[in-house]
């Protein structure tokens, strides 16, 4: 039989449901396994998913870890407290910043450290350019994903360079900062740098204008994230989903607010919730979430106080903090980047543990990507925003 | 919220059979935790993630601890009144006991709903050889998924009820725990023979004499 004939529907007609068909004519039922990743350009780093394709379909996706892991925590337990610091920054490469303060905001808690005001102020200027950073960079490779070869990367580049040049500028290196130290801050900024740095949060809404006009309302843009790869808010809770993915689906929860670690709670600012959960909403959630933190900058230039930027307290050698444990954890630009740490009393810490936002957002991966095309999964998993040196650890 | 102790009274009206015992943490943070028995545990999981007060729907962080076997030596001081009619002496004896070892596993909850936490809840196994199996919470917190296979795979906990128990991080293949205090790292991860003598040397202790193939050396194969 000719099967470009059309024909009338055989007993094996297409079920309905929107991920599984039971279809079994010659052109469907037969399986293809793709291994996707871990060298795929569009994995964002080693990351290897196993997708099952019944034609484009994706009926199964299965990740696998571990390409990059060096088993960051026992190294860490190998060293002293403040030897992990530089470490932290090969975590999330892109956030170097906050991952330092997530890790000293930890430490502290567990050896009661006190944090000098003008430090806590640094800090916030210093994560939310880290944010900045992030989610311009991550809007760039999402399109990226989309198949728009390089264009709108290369506008978010050009202000993360921005960025990031006032990084090396502080603290001698463009992505591995290692700025953070248990009570306080490494370097304090000269008043040319916080004027250059006050100038380019000035210019950033114009970037985010530019940026939007270009690709919010993009026709081809929509039609690709609306409506995909939705995730709904109590399974979202349910895995641990943190960060814009979650606010995305529309739950109200950012530490920011909540927990109020650092001086956040004496900031004005919005925390901007989607209503889909889709990958669109998950982009509108960056966009939204860069304008805010240019107004948290804003407000921590203008009130920045005058001060030592380290608590005289402070002991960085021969730092051992008594026998305890405790978990720090901070609104990264993934979601909760917590550390857990016990301490024995010793220069080493006994249990040295990263919560990371990046593997555990890709929980439900699967649960997202099923029924949609490869190419589809490919943005979804862009949107989730992952880096594989946390992921992997 | 309500306290950790009256979290506890209220667990322990709502399971009289279950053993749970409240852990201080002596340092700053003062995050103090309770140990619950693992049979209970997927139960007592369910009844923190569904009490209206708690609603701990959301966790945060699941982890593994190891504590090895540790020899801990007690002193104890005894004052003797001295024959001889002088000051009492003090009289220190020492005993040394086996504190068994085991492995832990720790959760960190939190609520969503209601903005509260955290609660950490800890279970431990019976050893760290045999008994090494606690249930898995991936059913009530899927969050645990992939943190429970990642510590099964550093730690070797066999989490009883999880949907998909499989190395995280390590291949398939691996064979040991790398997170466990007492794991001895090889020589050579990769290690495969190549005619380099300083490689050759590391690898001797990994071949048996009958084993090891005999390399030729220069000439054509």
């Amino acid at each position: 039989m000719n099967p470009f004939t059309p024909s009338a529907p055989t007993p094996f007609a297409s079920a309905p449901g929107p991920t599984v068909r039971a279809v079994h004519d010659e052109f469907h039922g037969d399986l293809l396994e793709v291994s996707m990743g871990p060298q795929h350009p569009s994995t964002h780093g080693v990351f290897r998913m196993v997708a099952t394709l019944d034609g484009e379909q994706l009926v199964k996706l299965k990740p696998v870890f571990g390409y990059l892991h060096r088993n960051h925590e026992k190294i860490a337990e190998n060293t002293t407290y403040l030897g992990s610091m530089p470490y932290t920054d090969r975590l999330d490469y892109l956030c170097s910043m906050s991952t330092n303060w997530a890790y000293a905001l930890a430490v502290e808690r567990l050896a009661g450290q006190a944090v000098p005001e003008r430090a806590q102020y640094l800090r916030i200027i210093m994560a939310e350019l880290t944010r900045l950073v992030n989610h311009s960079c991550l809007v760039g490779f999402l399109f990226n994903d989309l198949g728009t070869s390089f264009t709108p990367l290369l506008y978010a580049f050009r202000e993360r360079e921005k960025i990031i040049d006032l990084f090396e500028s502080l603290s001698g290196s463009r992505m591995m900062c290692n700025y953070q130290r248990f009570g306080g801050c490494r370097v304090d900024p000269t008043p040319e740098w916080l004027a250059a740095a006050q100038q380019l949060v000035d210019n950033f809404p114009r970037f985010l204008d530019e940026y939007e006009r270009m690709l919010t309302g993009n026709e081809i843009m929509l039609a690709r994230t609306q409506g995909v790869g939705r995730l709904d808010a109590t399974h979202a809770i349910n895995a641990g989903i943190t960060g814009p993915v979650l606010r995305a689906s529309g739950v109200d929860y950012d530490l920011r607010k909540v927990d109020a670690y650092g001086f956040y709670a004496q900031f004005d600012f919005r925390v901007p919730l989607g209503a889909h959960g889709d990958t669109y909403d998950r982009y509108m959630m960056r966009i939204l979430e860069m304008r805010e933190s240019v107004k948290i900058l804003q407000q921590a230039f203008k009130r920045l106080p005058a001060g030592p930027i380290m608590d005289p307290k402070a002991k960085l050698r021969g730092f051992r903090p008594k026998a305890g444990e405790a978990y720090g954890r901070l609104e990264g630009p993934k979601g909760e980047l917590g550390f857990f740490l016990i301490s024995d009393g010793s220069p080493n810490p006994y249990r040295y543990r990263v919560r990371p936002p990046s593997l555990i957002n890709l929980t439900l991966l699967e649960e997202m990507c099923l029924g949609h095309t490869i190419a589809d999964a490919v943005v979804i998993l862009g949107s989730i925003d992952i880096v594989l040196g946390e992921v992997d650890r | 919220m309500e306290t950790l102790e009256q979290i506890r009274a209220r667990l322990l009206l709502a399971y009289p059979a279950a053993q749970i015992t409240f852990v201080t943490n002596p340092g700053p943070a003062a995050e103090h935790s309770l140990l619950i028995e693992a049979t209970h545990a997927v139960e007592i999981a369910r009844w923190l993630r569904d009490d209206t007060a708690l609603h701990l729907d959301y966790c945060s962080n699941a982890t593994g601890v190891d504590w090895p076997d540790k020899t801990i030596t007690d002193v104890a001081t005894t004052t003797e009144p001295d024959p001889a009619g002088g000051p009492a002496k003090t009289v220190e004896t020492k005993t040394t006991r086996l504190q068994p070892g085991y492995l832990e596993a720790i959760y960190h909850l939190y609520s969503i709903a209601l903005k509260q936490g955290p609660v950490v809840i800890r279970l431990r196994t019976a050893n760290r050889t045999d008994a090494v199996t606690l249930p898995s919470l991936t059913p009530i917190w899927r969050s645990c998924d992939f943190q429970e296979r990642e510590i099964f795979d550093l730690y070797g906990i066999i989490f009883s009820g999880h949907p998909d128990l499989r190395r995280l991080l390590m291949w398939d293949e691996f064979k040991d725990h790398p997170m466990r205090k007492d794991y001895v790292e090889p020589d050579d991860y990769e290690w495969e023979p190549t005619a380099h003598g300083a490689v050759l040397e590391r690898a001797k202790p990994h071949q048996s004499a009958a084993a090891a193939p005999a390399l030729k050396t220069g000439g054509t194969p």
